[in-house]
């Protein structure tokens, strides 16, 4: 790893966002917005096609140099949420999409004249059993009929194309139940209203994300991506380079909400001294960090192997795990060092904190990586 | 159009500066183009983009400072070259002289550079390097068009504007306001890592360090004292005032 490209990397994407200070986060926070401008200049700048191959108009970049791009959205005070999807998504149409849905696409993604930020997965009554899943697609002609309903869909509404999950072939018609399912490209600014309907849920933090109601929506065959009924494996592949750049943004949250707890301690004096000579303040900072600096270890661990092209599964998901747990505590602990002060909008401590919360359950719940890990790492019994 | 650019790494404007025996701290320092240079160096690219040609961005400086060249060179800049002979680092003079060896057998229609350091602050290496090489400069430029061989410039004058025809080839100095500096883009980065870099020294540049040794030298480098807590008078207001100009006079001796 070339320390001192990363270095200008966080540069770039630092001189990015420090034009997108906390009051703007904090304004969009406040009225639930999009943040248009911001996504705006991080693709301008070309920052969102880092993973996207020279070929078809991106950087070419690994897994290792994007993380450290999403990590500084966090740590600037931000949240890559809003368009880290950008980034990844295209990932299975890179892998398995044909020649010409490549040619067709992703330079158009690198450049981000088109934006591919959504991916139809979740549904309402399957959560995490994604093979379960309800929504199909009867090929009838030229074109696939979709029927269905997906939940926690995020930034659809932001977004000119989706991936979307489908059945398209009933579950008692194949060997094994993660057989059976497609991946389908779907242009959204052609399908809401002529068969999908989108529906904002609000949140506890400003997150883009939607409930899909599909009926009878048609679908060009031609938007099949790869081969049909392999759709759950194309799914699979990208998940661990999903952890990885999720635990990155775990990541920089983490060094900001220690960023923040130090400066507050340092500056807040009661009982005329600063509250961070007393150790009670001091420790939990400096045990948040300590934690903190372990699971970055952990992040780099997985990128490294990532992007060396070796099985990752375990450390991509002990990473997600190990950052999602540091910057909650992290935030926990910012929170705590701020007292009543960390509660009001606009110190940012309250927003992050939400904010941060979601990666406990979001995009994989971490009990789920503990199953994971219990199974496929210790060999113990499969307890889902 | 060639267009040269000169410019300088500078202390990131939020560091805290920190004096020990006497020597400025640089250990994890972030250093950053210094801000009025950035305006020169976004100037070149949109003349190069206007025009046509090549845009060369130079510095003396440790090699800490070819940081700040990649940074330009993302930003769009073709070449840099980097003079980083510690015999070379001197003074204004010192470094004006050393800039004027490396510039004067290359072609160049315009030189652009900031108009003072934001650590230094002494405003003088471009014009000085406009003096050893011959050509007219105008500081604190706000505003630049060029039409054929002729540059206008409109010009910051304290307070009030300026307008200048001005012949090239030309040096001229950026003041806040000309432009609004681009971000490097991922894709600018990408292309840096294989735009070429000149390290020159005192030997290639047939240069004996001994004649342009600095004329000037730093004597003491402190802080500005701190800040104490202010004094407010008390009392009737006529005396509040009797009692000001007393001490304006005897403590402070500013009348």
């Amino acid at each position: 790893m070339d320390k001192s490209f990363l270095d200008e990397l966080r540069q770039g994407v630092r001189a990015v966002c420090g034009d997108f200070p906390d009051a703007y986060w904090r304004e969009l926070d406040e009225k639930r917005a999009y943040p248009e401008d911001f996504v705006n200049a991080l693709t301008a700048a070309g920052f969102l096609g880092a993973l996207i191959p020279e070929e078809y108009g991106g950087s070419g970049l690994g897994i290792t140099e994007s993380s450290v791009i999403l990590e500084e959205i966090n740590r600037s005070g931000g949240n890559a949420g809003a368009c880290h999807a950008q980034m990844y998504t295209m990932g299975t149409l890179l892998r398995h999409g044909s020649e010409q849905q490549k040619q067709r696409y992703l330079r158009k993604i690198a450049d981000g004249s088109l934006r591919l930020q959504a991916f139809g997965v979740t549904e309402p009554n399957t959560g995490t059993d994604t093979t379960q899943l309800k929504t199909t697609a009867v090929r009838k002609g030229d074109k696939y009929i979709v029927n269905g309903q997906k939940v926690f869909i995020s930034r659809t509404e932001y977004s000119d194309l989706m991936l979307l999950l489908v059945r398209t072939t009933p579950l008692d018609q194949v060997k094994k139940r993660t057989e059976g399912l497609s991946v389908l490209l779907v242009d959204l600014r052609e399908a809401v209203g002529n068969g999908l309907t989108i529906k904002p849920i609000r949140t506890m933090m400003n997150h883009a994300t939607t409930e899909l109601f599909i009926e009878d929506l048609e679908v060009p065959v031609e938007n099949l991506i790869g081969e049909e009924g392999k759709g759950f494996s194309y799914i699979l592949d990208g998940m661990n380079a999903e952890r990885i750049l999720i635990a990155a943004e775990c990541i920089g949250d983490g060094r900001w909400f220690i960023e923040r707890a130090v400066g507050y301690a340092n500056q807040r004096v009661v009982f005329k001294r600063p509250i961070g000579e007393n150790q009670g303040i001091q420790f939990p900072i400096s045990r948040a960090h300590v934690n903190l600096e372990a699971a970055d270890l952990m992040r780099f661990r997985a990128a490294e192997l990532f992007d060396a092209g070796q099985k990752c599964g375990a450390e991509a998901n002990m990473a997600k795990l190990l950052a999602a747990d540091a910057s909650w505590e992290a935030a926990n602990v910012t929170l705590q060092t701020h007292g009543g002060y960390g509660f009001a909008e606009e110190y940012d401590v309250e927003r992050k904190f939400r904010e941060t919360r979601l990666y406990q359950v979001a995009p994989i719940s971490t009990n789920l990586i503990l199953s994971y890990v219990a199974e496929h790492v210790l060999g113990l019994p499969r307890s889902y | 159009m060639n267009i040269i650019v000169v410019m300088k790494q500078t202390f990131d404007t939020e560091e805290k500066v920190s004096i020990q025996n006497g020597q400025i701290v640089e250990d994890g320092v972030e250093f950053i183009i210094n801000p009025y240079d950035e305006y020169a160096i976004e100037e070149a690219i949109k003349l190069k983009e206007e025009f046509g040609g090549e845009v060369t961005v130079m510095t003396v400086g440790p090699s800490r400072a070819e940081n700040a060249l990649r940074t330009a060179l993302a930003m769009g800049a073709d070449k840099a070259v980097i003079v980083d002979d510690e015999e070379l680092f001197g003074d204004e003079y010192t470094i004006s002289k050393a800039l004027a060896h490396v510039i004067k057998d290359r072609d160049y229609d315009i030189i652009l550079t900031g108009n003072t350091s934001v650590d230094n602050g002494a405003g003088q290496v471009g014009p000085r390097l406009a003096e050893e090489l011959g050509i007219a400069h105008v500081a604190t430029i706000t505003k630049l068009s060029i039409e054929g061989a002729v540059a206008t410039l409109v010009r910051d004058v304290e307070g009030d504007t300026e307008t200048v025809d001005v012949k090239l080839p030309l040096l001229v100095t950026a003041q806040q306001g000309l432009n609004e500096p681009r971000y490097p883009s991922l894709p600018g980065i990408m292309k840096a890592k294989k735009k070429p870099m000149e390290r020159l020294s005192a030997d290639d540049l047939e240069l004996d360090p001994e004649t342009i040794k600095a004329k000037t030298a730093i004597v003491e480098q402190y802080l500005p004292p701190k800040k104490e807590a202010g004094r407010v008078l008390s009392g009737e207001l006529q005396d509040q005032v009797k009692e000001l100009v007393q001490l304006l006079r005897n403590e402070a001796k500013v009348i």
